[in-house]
């Protein structure tokens, strides 16, 4: 069962449409990754699944039932944009925060003790916030979201403001969080994590959902048979040994060391080229060329908006 | 706990643990008291001594204008107005008062001063002389002056207020005091208001600033928060004023009774009137009416029903509150920066602006038709019903009517506000319009 179905969403503003029809699926104990372009609707989503705001139509279901206010607790939501109350203790602050998630004070007092030392921010518990470091802060946050270990965790941009060393801190305690059993919903523009970290994605651009799938899937669908050879050997050789089967998109060559880009046409396979290539050069290295998600968005995305008006429904 | 008294004791406590809020509520007092002892204190502090040359060049005053010990005497030397003027500096004198030959024909008094010259000492300069011109052209006609003083004195009176109610009974009112009562409980609504709400405003901008805003709505519904803070900050002015009543009377108890040790009160009435009335009125007198004063006071203080007063204020001192916040937190909502709020600030304060204008008014004009009206529209009627309230005459249905139609008021405002606080608070970088607050209202949640 999924643990969140979010089915036919609309949301739309006095001037413009935020979602339209937007169906999500989040399969329990995944890690989804939500795209888009800036102001395709990721973040209209993502306030309606934390009950922040209502859709017009659809509806979201958490493990099944309808979402009410109750499932609040079961959600762990940190978003892009996010603060602390600047003149309040850090200790304090992350108590009440986790009372307002349903957690009780001295279970809250217990867990966070823990997180603080595993974080090594223990010293700063009586500091006020404005005197934290945005590195810290951003800390701070991480725990408060995953304090009352929801099972549905929403993190929006999360590496964005860490140093290299702290966001793989985060990674890595999100991968542990989804080994304990929690689902975590993602969105980010950090396509390199995408591929890293998530099983499956949505796509969203303009308020309509225009990919979902698996991560493995999506890029197995956007292969486009483009295969890379590195070989030493006569490049005219070469070229006489291609046939109808495959088409040379593009060559660099060091006089000595060539690199070459070869697109299969029909039926032909990677042996087939290679079969007809061992002959005249001598292979270094052959692959295919996977798309990443950073290319598969680009086209996506890049697509639909050369369609222009016709998928355009935000005015 | 749940989580709306959550919000409420966070924003309670993060308040009253602030430097700031001990720093007012220590300097509160101090200043409430300063208003009730720096203007008695300050009639107790003798003026200066000031010593006047008289050149009467009209010859009817000499050594006759009457002093007043250690504030003002009077020398007459035998000397003309030039050398005075020219011999002003090496001399004792504060000034000199020169009374030209035709005083009764031209009367024009003329003072010559050297550093300064106070009001005390002009005003009464003027009165005496006055009156002393007034006894001569008196003796000139050959009136008897002692027929007219006699009548002056007999025809004192004391006017005496009682009201008379619905069983036939009377009881004696006192409109200075009822007065006094409305114009505090009115401008403790008002200064209640301004305080609170535009807390109420600023921690609606500082969670939304400060972005910590998105978190906690994902833990609790929009109108939890805003009604949680709008309780918080309530109970914070209610422990503030609490706090100063307390220690607003201690500090009283406490000045009166060492730094005013020994001040007669009636004495100093009496010094007053004294310097007003010139000598018109004789001593005897005036202690009499100042005793029938202070018996009607304590009368008409012991007619006033307290409870009533009491429970009402604190009804429209709530309700008021409550109503103007929800605005307050809207506005706050509906920004990015204070420098924006200007704009929305408009309709909130000059409501409230008018009800202090009209329960002025309405404290000398108790029955007119525009305190009804405006102790009855609920945006008004808190300020304006306190006012009209200790002089009495209120019929039951107008305040039945005016507080329930600011309970009604107050809920559908807050209503309102909350729809457009639950939209505003999410909405960044756009400059808000009324239009777009309109349009805010009928979004769905």
């Amino acid at each position: 069962m999924n643990i969140l179905s979010a089915k036919n969403i609309v949301k739309r503003y006095a001037s413009h449409t935020a979602l339209n029809d937007v169906t999500v699926e989040i399969p329990r104990q995944s890690i989804f990754g939500l795209l888009g372009p800036n102001g395709a609707g990721k973040t209209s989503l993502i306030r309606i699944i934390n009950q922040i705001t209502g859709p017009d139509s659809g509806e979201v279901l958490f493990e099944g039932e309808r979402l009410t206010q109750k499932h609040v607790e079961q959600i762990g939501y940190l978003p892009e944009e996010r603060g602390l109350y600047k003149k309040m203790g850090v200790g304090e602050q992350a108590l009440y925060l986790a009372q307002l998630k349903g957690m009780k004070k001295s279970e809250a007092k217990v867990k966070l003790k823990e997180w603080f030392e595993k974080f090594e921010i223990d010293a700063w518990w009586n500091k006020k916030v404005e005197e934290l470091s945005k590195g810290m802060q951003q800390k701070v946050q991480f725990i408060v979201t995953v304090l009352h270990e929801p099972k549905l965790l929403i993190l929006d941009e999360p590496f964005s403001g860490f140093d290299p060393i702290n966001a793989n801190l985060i990674k890595n305690e999100i991968l542990d969080l989804k080994k304990k059993g929690s689902t975590i919903l993602f969105s980010t523009h950090n396509m390199g994590s995408v591929e890293e970290l998530c099983d499956n994605i949505a796509l969203i651009n303009k308020s309509r959902k225009v990919l979902d799938g698996s991560v493995k899937e999506i890029r197995k669908q956007y292969k486009t048979n483009v295969f890379e050879l590195e070989f030493t050997g006569n490049m005219m050789g070469f070229t006489n040994a291609m046939w109808t089967g495959a088409e040379l998109l593009e060559h660099n060559t060091d006089g000595e060391h060539n690199k070459a880009k070869i697109k299969l046409l029909g039926k032909t396979t990677g042996n087939d080229l290679l079969q007809a290539i061992i002959p005249v050069a001598q292979i270094q290295s052959f692959h295919e060329m996977v798309p990443s998600m950073n290319d598969i968005f680009i086209k996506v995305v890049g697509d639909e908006n050369a369609m222009g008006t016709q998928s355009n429904f935000t005015e | 706990m749940s989580k709306i008294s959550l919000i409420i004791k966070r924003e309670y406590l993060s308040r009253v643990k602030k430097k700031s809020f001990l720093i007012m509520t220590i300097i509160g007092p101090i200043l409430f008291a300063g208003i009730f002892i720096v203007p008695i204190w300050l009639t107790t502090q003798k003026p200066d001594k000031q010593t006047y040359e008289v050149i009467d060049e009209s010859h009817l005053l000499i050594n006759l204008i009457p002093e007043k010990e250690g504030i003002i005497h009077f020398d007459y030397p035998p000397i003309t107005l030039k050398q005075a003027q020219e011999g002003l500096y090496d001399t004792k004198y504060d000034g000199i008062l020169w009374i030209p030959p035709q005083l009764m024909e031209q009367p024009a008094i003329k003072i010559f001063f050297k550093d300064k010259i106070g009001l005390t000492t002009t005003e009464y300069i003027s009165t005496t002389i006055s009156g002393m011109l007034y006894n001569i052209m008196m003796i000139q006609n050959k009136v008897d002056v002692n027929l007219i003083k006699d009548a002056q004195q007999k025809s004192q009176f004391t006017l005496i207020t009682e009201k008379i109610k619905e069983n036939g009974k009377s009881e004696k009112t006192n409109v200075g005091v009822n007065f006094a009562i409305g114009l505090v409980a009115s401008i403790l609504i008002y200064f209640f208001i301004f305080f609170y709400g535009v807390q109420v405003m600023r921690g609606v901008m500082e969670e939304k600033t400060s972005r910590i805003v998105e978190v906690i709505l994902s833990s609790v519904k929009p109108f939890q928060l805003m009604m949680g803070k709008i309780i918080g900050i309530a109970l914070v002015g209610l422990t503030q004023f609490l706090l100063w009543i307390i220690l607003t009377g201690t500090i009283t108890t406490v000045l009166s009774a060492t730094v005013l040790k020994g001040v007669d009160m009636k004495q100093i009435q009496h010094k007053e009137e004294i310097i007003k009335k010139g000598e018109n009125l004789d001593y005897k007198n005036m202690k009499q009416i100042e005793q029938n004063d202070l018996f009607e006071g304590l009368d008409a203080i012991k007619s006033i029903n307290f409870t009533e007063i009491l429970l009402c204020f604190l009804f429209y001192f709530l309700g008021a509150y409550l109503l103007y916040a929800s605005m307050f937190a809207a506005v706050g909502s509906a920004v990015d920066s204070e420098a924006d709020t200007q704009q929305f600030m408009m309709p909130i304060t000059i409501p409230l602006i008018l009800g202090m204008v009209v329960s002025t008014f309405v404290m000398s004009n108790p029955d007119s038709s525009i305190g009804f009206w405006f102790s009855i529209i609920p945006f008004t009627s808190p300020i304006v019903m306190m006012a009209r309230l200790p002089n009495g005459g209120v019929p039951a249905w107008e305040l039945a009517l005016s507080m329930s139609l600011l309970v009604i008021t107050f809920i559908l405002m807050t209503w309102l506000a909350g729809r457009i606080y639950r939209t505003g608070i999410l909405m960044y970088g756009k400059k808000v319009t009324w239009r777009e607050l309109g349009k805010w209202l009928f979004y769905r949640g």
